[in-house]
């Protein structure tokens, strides 16, 4: 293995498609017209010296180290910025070249500091490079003159440091912040020989609009931006393309290594979805995979008052097989259950789900995705036959009008966020529909042409009054309707819509949303060229989840922005791979591909591939377990990396639920809080110490690669292999990409998927079969899966959850840029140091009518329960409103979240709460005794100090 | 019957207390009874004689100046009024040597009318280049510039037509004409006397350049040294605007132009066109690299011509006395006329607008009249702090763009800066060093950080540490600077600096045999 150097073409190619002809170094070649001389140059295998060049960035022309000659012109162009002609003639190295590039270099070092041999970029640094290739020699300015070295270091941000001693002022850092992350935190200040990079108004990075996404680390080609873990660690020797495991974008990373410590993640140039691009979590918060409280010993006990007791593997499995016979044999077969982690891998996710089936011999499994995405599932199904988003992430690069409903990608998914914000300032023009006013609203160059503001739960009434406008003013495509839907149910649909009670002006009372501004938007998105929807849970997690999701595939269809790049109705999944656990068969009522338990072909298929009997019914839901545990009918549970009691609505009834079950088995990297209810802790591991595979929002499968051994001894699906194996079934499998072998046996989407056509493409999106062997960047091109697209009625039905006397507000809930759901991870990273607890965002007049100041501790109370934290008053929210996060057990947000569900899926209602804000003076009384459990459930036997975190 | 007296309201007349000259023969006509309309001009550009008064009289109107506070009751009791006879009397304007012997095209009537007066403008020959534009269209106008010869006044001295036909066949959904008015070289005025002095012609001109090149909305970018420019400029647009010459159909047509005034921030560097275009998008004023040209993709990235004040003010008078009468003016391919800006240790600075074609030595020595100081001259900096130190030997060099770059010099903006024999080139060169330091924008390294060694070198040559290694590397750096640079700023420095070494080594301790080496 050696250390992956993807080759740098100094500027980004060019998109034309008619080639020139030209000569450098007399060779000759064609390329696309628009092709810098620089970029050429390396295809005709001339390295062309440079520094402020890089091909993540425009070219820029500052470092003047590229210059070249050119036939027939005068002086010496640089070849970054000039463009090749028609029958150019270049040459790279003439004496006169020669000396000038030596001249430059001269006059950087003269301002640098000659400490190559400490410094923590040694043997990674372009300037060192550069030195060496024009054969720099002497310095004959001396050193003494007028320098930056003294300069004073920013160590403020916890991941790398920026040492303005080193910095040459190449702009790269900056030019990355604004044209791949789209922050602008970072500026040139100062003029001539005192111009220096500064963040934010000249503010150490930390406080600046800095989000630590890496991209300026990434882009510096000197030691002034490191990492930390670089300064500590050295200078790694070896590399590994992996996936990231935070959200749904999936970036691919390599994981540059020494040994078997991680010595950085960087992201990688020719991964599909982030092209190079990362975020503060996949860059740099990896640091829970080593930290303290990782379990690494299997552990049981009697009962979940006792300590905890570390035993062996054989010990530990043997106990789960016993306890899930014993449940089964007295209660029957139904007793037990499991559930899928979208954290895992598929093959690992494929195998619980299998375990279930064919082992506990029922359809109990269920994935976190019903707490998330599951109406997008049904909804899509639904209208075009496939339970996924309609495009690739790159089809946004086509889009004339981006459409976010319910999302809040700069915080969830910042890396598309990047790439949607890329086209925002190019050409796209943003409509977001959401209670508060969320960064892409209005950030730097990015505004929205209309953000419409409304009330939580009116989803459904928005978008019925957006489709009233299409249809009533005659903006729908007839054409695409015509040949690509069935057109009595879009007749049918349109008289619905058209209908005075969709209109804007009833639907301005519902959302409080004027009546023009929902006209105006719906006028945009159906004439704006290419439309394209992104949504997320503020969509999904609704009493009408599924409702939304379906209107917004009418939309869609009625406008014909479907079945091309540049348009589509594309969910932002949450979890690294919560599409590939439901790809996977993770629901209860349905086997790997999204076919039903009760279709008798596919069962037979799944018996004779696996050598047992199904059962043809449905299993139980998560929250039918809860239910039934209550009922003394479902007492087992086998959970992989899911946290429960921290992730699902109602708190109370869940922690209750699993505190009657008689044997919780939780496999997890830590104790979460699901495990303070359980009998048995499995350690898993984490996505460095395992392969396979994770796919993410855009269908994309993409290689998770083990770059260290498990920690905990056993790869989670090493841990599931066990669990079948000792409760009888002769399972075997050496490796997961057999696992993925047997995927694709017996699912037809993924039928063309193997690890070696991994290996070959990178990545590939199913389908991916005979008919599409390449994957299907974007689907419905030709038709839809199920012929005809069906349009179905979305009548609005206000949620129950209602604001009352008693409750005047409504909660909704979401997530922040440095913190990842349950925060499991994050919270064991230094992360913390930006969002080191839950807020609660009140706008100002609430919070003057109730006493509020900011900062002050407030009791947020629903019907469900109470819990307090601390106010932060802000006018992002509108009156009426609040908002919060879920990431910290500390407030336990969804203590206060009710068990009202989506009609169709059981999708929580997370995000219409309705509650009452009051001052506190501390913690609410669940969360006195919640601590109390906390620290009683969570004794380890062999470590009488370890006490929650 | 009241008495007409034009008192310029010019910067340069104001600094020397035209302002106080304006108020004392107000005050002294009105406590003698005597009826006067003060009418307030641009300068004429004899600033030796500012502040200069004239007349209306029978004869035409009788200058008279320098006139201070203090001259005037004296004035008044010798007659001023009638043109009668008194020490500072100079007669008519048009027959003083200094302006008699100038081809006046573009300040033709600069210090002659009032500034604000669109009555005024029309009268003395404005817009009759416009009219003519709006009888030739888009493409007899683009014609008509190209074959005026005009270049660019700003130092470039690039075929204004063919960068207007540029504009004209990009792709845009919008152009722009940009007017560079961020005036900064040491010893140039011209634009500022324009824009306070006739600002009219300048927007005819940026109209006429809207006509040809389809552009619809048009920017002047003055720097913020000069308030009354500014504020000139500003209140002429407003009444052109009001008069219909700007707006959704200029002067009746189906063209649509407007322009908007806007200040810079005291950069140099914002004088160069990628500078300005970044400062005018409201970024920091930094260099953008070329391609794309500004023609191509510039301010907002859309098709935009920019222009200097002078090149658009002299377009009115191409279109209407025609390209051949335009082209007829100065020599090989320096056609038409050049504001010359006489400055410095001269005698008689000014404004002196003349054919291309009369050597420097005419221009300093008869014209300018020699030093200020009486003591000889030296050596003349030609185009401003990049331009080159030219000797007394160089002084048959006639002014134009080609003869200048054969001696290693440039024109550019028109502006010479006279010294007399106290001068010191090396410390000179070492202030153009100094200069280009200040002023960089810090974008290229060898600008930003040539610059600054370029100075420190100087200062070791000056203390005559290894004097002979240190002139090597001042001439290497020069080489980089020169070569590597990415706008004027840094890619000139060396004009100055290998100038005065070249010309005159012993400053800097070096041997003369170094004077035989040409200069670059």
């Amino acid at each position: 293995m050696s250390l992956i150097k993807e080759p740098d073409y100094g500027t980004p190619p060019s998109k034309a498609s008619d080639t020139i002809n030209v000569t450098i170094d007399g060779v000759q070649l064609q390329v696309p017209a628009g092709t810098s001389v620089m970029r050429a140059a390396m295809d005709a295998g001339v390295k062309v010296p440079k520094l402020c060049a890089t091909d993540s960035l425009e070219a820029f022309g500052s470092c003047r180290l590229c210059l070249v000659e050119i036939e027939g012109r005068n002086g010496t162009p640089a070849s970054c910025t000039t463009p090749v002609a028609e029958g150019m003639v270049v040459s790279t190295q003439t004496e006169r070249l020669k000396k000038l590039r030596r001249g430059v270099m001269e006059l950087y070092i003269s301002d640098h500091p000659l400490d190559c041999l400490t410094c923590a970029a040694n043997g990674d640094c372009e300037l060192q490079d550069m030195a060496g290739a024009v054969g720099l020699r002497d310095v004959r300015y001396g050193y003494a003159g007028e320098n930056h070295l003294s300069a004073a270091k920013d160590e403020s941000n916890p991941y790398f440091t920026f040492d303005p001693a080193k910095c040459i002022v190449c702009s790269r850092c900056v030019r990355a912040c604004e044209e791949v992350q789209g922050t602008y935190a970072l500026t040139i200040d100062g003029r001539g020989f005192d111009s220096k990079v500064a963040a934010g108004m000249d503010q150490a990075f930390l406080d600046s609009e800095c989000v630590s996404c890496g991209a300026c680390v990434q882009a510096c080609p000197t030691a002034t931006l490191t990492e930390k873990s670089v300064i500590d660690i050295g200078q790694p020797e070896h590399s590994v393309v992996t996936t990231c495991a935070y959200c749904g974008v999936g970036c691919s990373f390599k994981a540059e290594m020494r040994g078997t410590e991680v010595v950085r993640m960087v992201p990688y140039k020719d991964g599909h979805a982030n092209h190079g691009h990362s975020c503060v979590k996949g860059r740099f918060a990896w640091g829970y995979t080593t930290h303290r409280d990782r379990i690494l010993k299997p552990m049981m006990r009697e009962a979940i008052t006792d300590p905890w007791r570390e035993v062996s593997w054989e010990q530990a499995i043997e106990r789960v097989a016993s306890e899930f016979r014993r449940i089964q044999e007295t209660y029957g077969r139904s007793a037990i259950g499991g559930i899928t982690s979208s954290r895992c891998t598929n093959e690992e996710t494929y195998l619980v789900q299998k375990l279930v089936r064919a082992v506990f011999g029922n359809n109990n499994v269920d994935t976190c995705a019903r707490v998330c995405h599951s109406p997008t599932g049904y909804g899509l199904k639904q209208a075009f036959g496939t339970s996924a988003g309609t495009q690739d992430f790159d089809s946004v690069d086509h889009t004339d009008v981006i459409l976010v409903i319910g999302a809040n990608p700069t915080d969830a998914h910042p890396v598309f966020a990047s790439h949607m914000k890329k086209r925002l300032r190019e050409a796209a023009k943003l409509i977001v529909i959401d209670p508060r006013r969320i960064d892409l609203v209005r950030s730097p160059h990015v505004e929205a042409s209309y953000h419409l503001p409304l009330r939580p739960g009116s989803n459904v009434a928005i978008i019925n009054a957006l489709a009233h406008v299409v249809v009533t003013e005659g903006l729908i495509d007839e054409r695409f309707v015509r040949e690509r839907c069935d057109w009595s149910e879009f007749e049918h649909w349109a008289a619905f819509v058209a209908e005075a009670r969709n209109s804007p002006e009833a639907a301005a009372e519902v959302t409080g949303v004027p009546a023009e501004q929902i006209r105006a938007a719906a006028r945009l998105y159906a004439t704006g060229g290419n439309a394209a929807i992104y949504y997320g849970l503020g969509v999904t997690e609704h009493s009408q989840g599924t409702t939304t999701v379906i209107g917004m595939a009418n939309l869609a269809m009625a406008t014909g922005n479907l079945g091309r790049p540049g348009v589509g109705v594309n969910p932002l999944r949450g979890q690294n791979n919560v599409q590939g656990s439901c790809d996977m068969g993770s629901f209860p009522h349905e086997f790997s591909g999204y076919r039903h338990v009760a279709d008798d072909a596919t069962r037979s298929m799944f018996e004779a591939l696996w050598g047992v009997k199904l059962d043809p019914e449905p299993g139980l839901r998560i929250n039918n377990m809860f239910d039934a545990a209550l009922d003394d009918s479902f007492l087992g549970i086998y959970i992989q990396g899911e946290d429960m009691v921290q992730s699902d609505p109602d708190t109370q009834h869940v922690v209750r639920a699993l505190a009657a079950m008689q044997c919780v088995v939780v496999q997890d990297l830590f104790l979460n809080e699901t495990s303070k209810f359980a009998h048995v802790f499995l350690p898993g591991s984490t996505f460095l110490e395992k392969d396979g595979t994770f796919t993410n929002a855009e269908r994309r499968i993409g290689r998770v690669r083990k770059v260290m051994p498990p920690r905990a001894g056993l790869a989670d699906w090493e841990i599931t292999l066990a669990i079948a194996r000792a409760m009888g079934q002769p399972w075997n499998y050496q490796h997961p990409s057999e696992i993925m072998d047997e995927i694709a046996r017996a699912t037809p989407t993924f039928a063309g998927v193997s690890y070696q056509k991994l290996e070959e493409l990178g990545s590939v999106q199913w389908p991916c079969n005979d008919r599409a062997p390449q994957g299907t960047p974007v689907m419905h091109q030709d038709g839809f899966v199920i012929g005809k697209g069906r349009f179905t009625i979305t009548e609005y039905i206000p949620t129950d959850e209602r604001s009352s006397r008693r409750y005047p507000l409504l909660l909704t809930t979401g997530r922040i840029l440095s913190q990842y759901n349950v925060g499991a991870q994050t919270r064991r990273t230094e992360n913390v140091m930006w969002h080191g607890e839950d807020l609660l965002e009140i706008h100002p007049h609430d919070a003057e009518q109730r006493g509020i100041r900011d900062g002050d501790f407030v009791k947020l109370e629903s019907r469900a329960g109470a819990t307090s934290l601390r106010a932060t008053i802000t006018d992002r929210v509108a009156p009426g409103v609040v908002y919060t996060t879920f990431h910290h057990p500390a407030t336990q947000a969804n203590v206060v979240t009710t068990d009202y569900s989506d009609w169709a899926t059981n999708c929580p209602e997370y995000k219409v709460t309705a509650v009452q804000v009051a001052p506190a003076s501390g913690p609410a009384e669940w969360q006195e005794r919640y601590r109390e459990l906390s620290e009683r459930n969570t004794r380890i036997e062999s470590h009488p100090a370890a006490v929650a975190k | 019957m009241s008495t007409t007296i034009y008192i310029p309201k010019d910067s340069g007349a104001l600094a020397v207390g035209a302002e106080s000259t304006a108020a004392a023969i107000a005050a002294e006509a009105r406590s003698r009874g005597l009826p006067v309309e003060i009418v307030r001009t641009g300068s004429r550009g004899l600033y030796w004689l500012e502040p200069m008064v004239e007349v209306a009289t029978a004869e035409g109107r009788i200058a008279y100046g320098p006139v201070g506070p203090a001259q005037v009751p004296g004035l008044f009791d010798a007659g001023f009024l009638e043109g009668r006879s008194h020490a500072l009397r100079i007669g008519r304007p048009e027959d003083h040597p200094f302006l008699r012997s100038q081809t006046r095209l573009a300040f033709a009537r600069c210090g002659i009318v009032d500034p604000l007066s669109v009555t005024d403008y029309r009268t003395h020959g404005g817009y009759r280049g416009l009219e003519r534009a709006l009888a030739l269209g888009a493409e007899g106008t683009l014609e008509e510039v190209v074959r005026s010869g005009l270049r660019g006044r700003g130092g470039a001295g690039f075929p204004t037509g063919i960068k207007w036909r540029t504009v004209r066949e990009a792709r845009g959904d919008i152009k722009y004409i940009v007017c560079n008015a961020d005036e900064g070289d040491s010893g140039t005025f011209a634009d500022r006397m324009i824009m306070e002095g006739d600002p009219f012609v300048l927007i005819e001109g940026m109209v006429i350049a809207a006509i040809a090149t389809g552009a619809t909305h048009g920017f002047i970018y003055i720097r913020s040294e000069y308030p009354h420019a500014i504020a000139t400029m500003q209140a002429a647009i407003d009444l052109a605007r009001a008069d219909g010459l700007l707006g959704s159909r200029i002067g009746g047509s189906s063209h649509a132009f407007d322009i908007e005034v806007r200040v810079g921030a005291g950069a140099y560097v914002c004088g160069e066109e990628t500078a300005l275009l970044e400062s005018l998008e409201g970024r920091r004023g930094q260099v953008r690299a070329k391609p794309p040209l500004p023609a191509h993709a510039g301010l907002f990235r859309r098709p935009t011509a920019v222009n200097n004040v002078i090149s658009l003010a002299s377009v009115p008078a191409i279109l209407s006395e025609g390209a051949q009468a335009y082209s007829q003016l100065g020599t090989g391919r320096s056609l038409g006329t050049l504001p010359i800006q006489l400055a410095g240790n001269v005698r008689y600075g000014g404004l002196y607008e003349t054919a291309f074609g009369r050597t420097l030595g005419e221009l300093v020595m008869d014209v300018g009249g020699g030093t200020a100081s009486g003591r000889p001259v030296r050596a003349v900096q030609v185009g401003g702090p990049l331009g080159a130190y030219f000797p007394q030997s160089l002084f048959d060099t006639p002014f134009e763009y080609e003869a200048f770059a054969a001696k290693g010099g440039l024109i550019g903006h028109g502006g010479i800066v006279v010294f007399d024999d106290t001068v010191d080139l090396a410390r000179q060169a070492r202030f153009a060093m100094e200069f280009c330091a200040v002023e960089s924008c810090g974008k290229c390294t060898p600008c930003r950080i040539g610059s600054v060694r370029g100075a420190e070198i100087i200062d070791r040559i000056k203390t005559g540490e290894a004097v002979g290694a240190n002139l090597a590397l001042l001439e290497d750096l020069c080489d980089t600077m020169k070569l590597g640079s990415l706008c004027a700023l840094g890619g000139f420095v060396p004009y100055p600096v290998l100038s005065a070494l070249h010309h005159f080594p012993e400053d800097f301790g070096a041997s003369p045999r170094r004077s035989a080496a040409a200069a670059d």
